[in-house]
């Protein structure tokens, strides 16, 4: 159990600065994740935090206790790297054990310990097979098992289910976080893949270019970006922006998009200038013929549960998701309406949200049709 | 008229069967996606359409014309593969030209210069055409070698999970731009992949592929609504269908042949009716959530709007909209229910 504190943690590769001054901190028994594209410093933050990377400036302390000088053996922080890195000829047995073993435990410790952790693995019933003999899912778990047996106090995981299949990737993201809470050790989570992130975490640090834009959790991190590269990183289809016309003065209930009038939640700020961007997730946005909004169906997609339609306005392109039974075809045009308390406006061109008044979108916000 | 047709074509490699007497017809202006994961003979169908590989039995015609033993270039069919084959030192719009220069085209200068701008513009790819294909994106590098088979308007198109190379956001982008390319131009597609997605929105038709047979082919509502079997229902939804023994959760009525029930997640009913189960993870993914439970011994998958208040450790009756379970046999063959939920949608 520990709890991970980063400070003012900077990370220089020669010109290029992966790691920007960066100051969290990742609570005890915490499942934080920290999701961005490649090259967002995402990596090399855990890097650091294991002991495999050096900062340039800046301290890790685990519980307390700055560890910045300390080896990654010295840390007692377990790092799940590609998770199939096991030994093909040993038993699942002596895999799970290898860590023990070599740090010199005794025979009757290393069993009764990888006992344990098959136990908290489901796995007791496979502790004598050979790993080649096993099937992708099972290895996986092997290889956790082989970074638990050591009871670590935090786990770092990079990517770990990135090389896996779809639908493979969505059973063990269920069965890790159910490790997760079973093991209660704080976990540290890298992914560029936002469903991870959303899934899993307890809190999600959304970076860019080594800086921290976000830090929330995953509701805070959906309903209330703070940037538009934050609201466009998480959902799927990502949230839509459409051109709204400033200057927009604080208290506004209405912004114009396309010479209409969209309502929005009354904002505590205001816009100087005419670039503003309306955010509004495809959930928010509903097929009305009343609409302020027109436009035309640029493609139908049905996923089952429901339907992605894609359509163009004068303002921009848009992702609407309906239910599965709306009839709606190519070519068509369509009003559109929008929920207005899950509106956020931003600035064109810091890119950041504009602060809302007392009835913004609280967490709650969300879509009410699936 | 393009059709692409398939009599009983057999391709065996030594002991094992790539692909049985499958019949297929795609239809002029039609987009057929062949789903199934690898070694479902996806790949080898195209390849057989294409003419790289010669099947053992069966008659292969495309437009009317047996071209069972023809080979590829007398086929008239473009190939999209999974990596984009592009000249690497050409620029973009040499890579677009290059099939248009082909010695036995005879095409002017100026006819070629009309077809490569159409098409990039098309693509969006129209402000990269003096670029070296070395310097594309990704996704900008895919849509040249997909660009590459829409200059010729071959007969049929074949492509092989051309978007799977590519990151989730532009794979979404380029999915709804192919389709309606697609309907604009009315091409005929055969399109093979393994991801559910692609299929469900890009096909006019499914044809869902098992050990190289055809287990069933039609549009996506029926098969997603109406599988003909366990091992179609698995192949579409995500969350993937839950499939329990008859008599699970509560539903004691259904075909005297049920041996197992499917109940697509979001019809699935926590908190009303049911047997007790117990919460044992939630994902909240922004607009829905995905609940697991533990019950009557078997892990059930929920989908609940945005705002479910589940926590893991919570226990909840679970149940399941009766009108839309699906009743299957000891074999796995979907039994006609009481009433079959895709009627219903079909008359909204």
């Amino acid at each position: 159990m520990a709890e991970i504190r980063i400070d003012r943690l900077h990370k220089a590769f020669g010109d290029f600065v992966a790691v920007v001054e960066s100051t969290f901190t990742i609570e005890d028994g915490e499942f934080f994740c920290m999701l961005g594209p490649s090259g967002c410093g995402k990596t090399t933050t855990l890097r650091i935090i294991a002991g495999l990377e050096h900062p340039t400036s800046g301290r890790i302390l685990l519980d307390g206790e700055d560890v910045t000088g300390l080896r990654a053996g010295e840390r007692d922080i377990a790092f799940v790297f590609q998770m199939f890195a096991l030994y093909p000829h040993m038993n699942v047995r002596a895999n799970i054990g290898y860590p023990l073993r070599s740090q010199g435990a005794g025979r009757a410790e290393t069993r009764q310990r990888v006992e344990e952790t098959a136990r908290l693995l489901r796995i007791e019933h496979l502790l004598d097979r050979r790993v080649s003999s096993l099937p992708g899912g099972d290895r996986q778990r092997v290889a956790l098992g082989r970074a638990l047996v050591r009871r670590p106090r935090a786990f770092l995981m990079d990517e770990p289910l990135g090389t896996l299949d779809a639908e493979f990737r969505e059973l063990m993201r269920e069965e890790l976080r159910q490790l997760h809470d079973r093991v209660g050790a704080t976990s540290v989570y890298v992914t560029h893949d936002q469903i991870e992130a959303l899934s899993m975490a307890d809190r999600i640090a959304v970076m860019r270019a080594g800086v921290m834009e976000q830090v929330g959790t995953p509701a805070e991190i959906y309903n209330r970006p703070r940037s538009m590269y934050v609201a466009g990183f998480v959902g799927s289809p990502a949230m839509n922006f459409l051109a709204a016309r400033g200057p927009v003065a604080p208290g506004a209930e209405t912004v114009a998009v396309d010479g209409a009038h969209v309502p929005l939640p009354s904002l505590g700020e205001g816009l100087d200038h005419d670039d503003g961007q309306l955010g509004v997730r495809p959930e928010h946005v509903y097929l009305d013929d009343a609409g302020p909004l027109r436009g035309s169906v640029f493609g139908v997609e049905y996923m089952g549960t429901r339907q992605i339609l894609t359509v163009d306005t004068s303002a921009g392109r848009l992702r609407v998701r309906a239910p599965n039974d709306a009839r709606v075809s190519i070519g068509e045009t369509v009003g559109l309406t929008f929920r207005r308390d899950a509106l956020i406006l931003f600035d064109g061109r810091s890119g950041l949200a504009l602060g809302q008044g007392p009835d913004g979108p609280g967490e709650a916000a969300g879509g009410v049709h699936v | 008229m393009s059709e692409i047709r398939l009599d009983h074509v057999t391709k065996t490699y030594g002991e094992t069967v790539a692909v049985e007497s499958l019949d297929l017809t795609v239809a002029d202006g039609e987009f057929v996606v062949l789903l199934g994961p690898t070694g479902a003979g996806k790949t080898t169908t195209l390849r057989l359409i294409a003419g790289l590989v010669a099947p053992d039995a069966g008659r292969l015609s495309i437009d009317g014309r047996d071209v069972t033993h023809a080979p590829p270039n007398a086929r008239n069919t473009a190939f999209v593969f999974q990596q984009y084959s592009l000249y690497p030192h050409y620029t973009v719009y040499d890579n677009l030209a290059f099939p248009l220069r082909a010695p036995g085209r005879k095409l002017s200068r100026e006819a070629i210069d009309a077809k490569v701008r159409e098409v990039a513009a098309l693509l969006r790819i129209d402000s990269k055409l003096g670029n070296k294909a070395t310097r594309l994106s990704g996704g900008e590098m895919q849509r040249v070698a997909i660009g590459r088979a829409l200059v010729r308007t071959p007969a049929v198109y074949l492509m092989d999970e051309p978007l799977s190379s590519l990151d989730a956001k532009l794979r979404e982008s380029l999915r709804v731009e192919l389709k309606r390319i697609q309907i604009d131009l009315g091409s005929t597609i055969l399109y093979v992949t393994h991801d559910q997605t692609e299929a469900l929105t890009l096909a006019d038709r499914i044809g869902v592929l098992e050990e190289g047979r055809l287990v069933q082919i039609a549009d996506p509502r029926t098969v997603y609504e109406r599988p003909a079997t366990t091992y179609v229902a698995k192949r579409l939804g995500s969350p993937p269908v839950n499939l329990l023994p008859a008599g699970s959760l509560g539903i004691a009525d259904g075909p005297a042949a049920t041996a197992t029930i499917g109940v697509r997640p979001e019809d699935v009913v926590l908190g009303r009716a049911g047997p007790e189960g117990r919460v044992l993870t939630v994902e909240h993914l922004g607009a829905e959530t995905v609940i697991l439970v533990e019950v009557e011994g078997r892990q059930v998958h929920a989908l609940a709007g945005a705002h479910d208040d589940h926590r893991p450790g919570d226990t909840v009756s679970v149940g399941a909209l009766v009108d839309r379970v699906l009743y299957f046999d000891g074999a796995g063959a979907r039994v006609a229910g009481s009433s079959a939920p895709v009627d219903a949608a079909a008359g909204a």
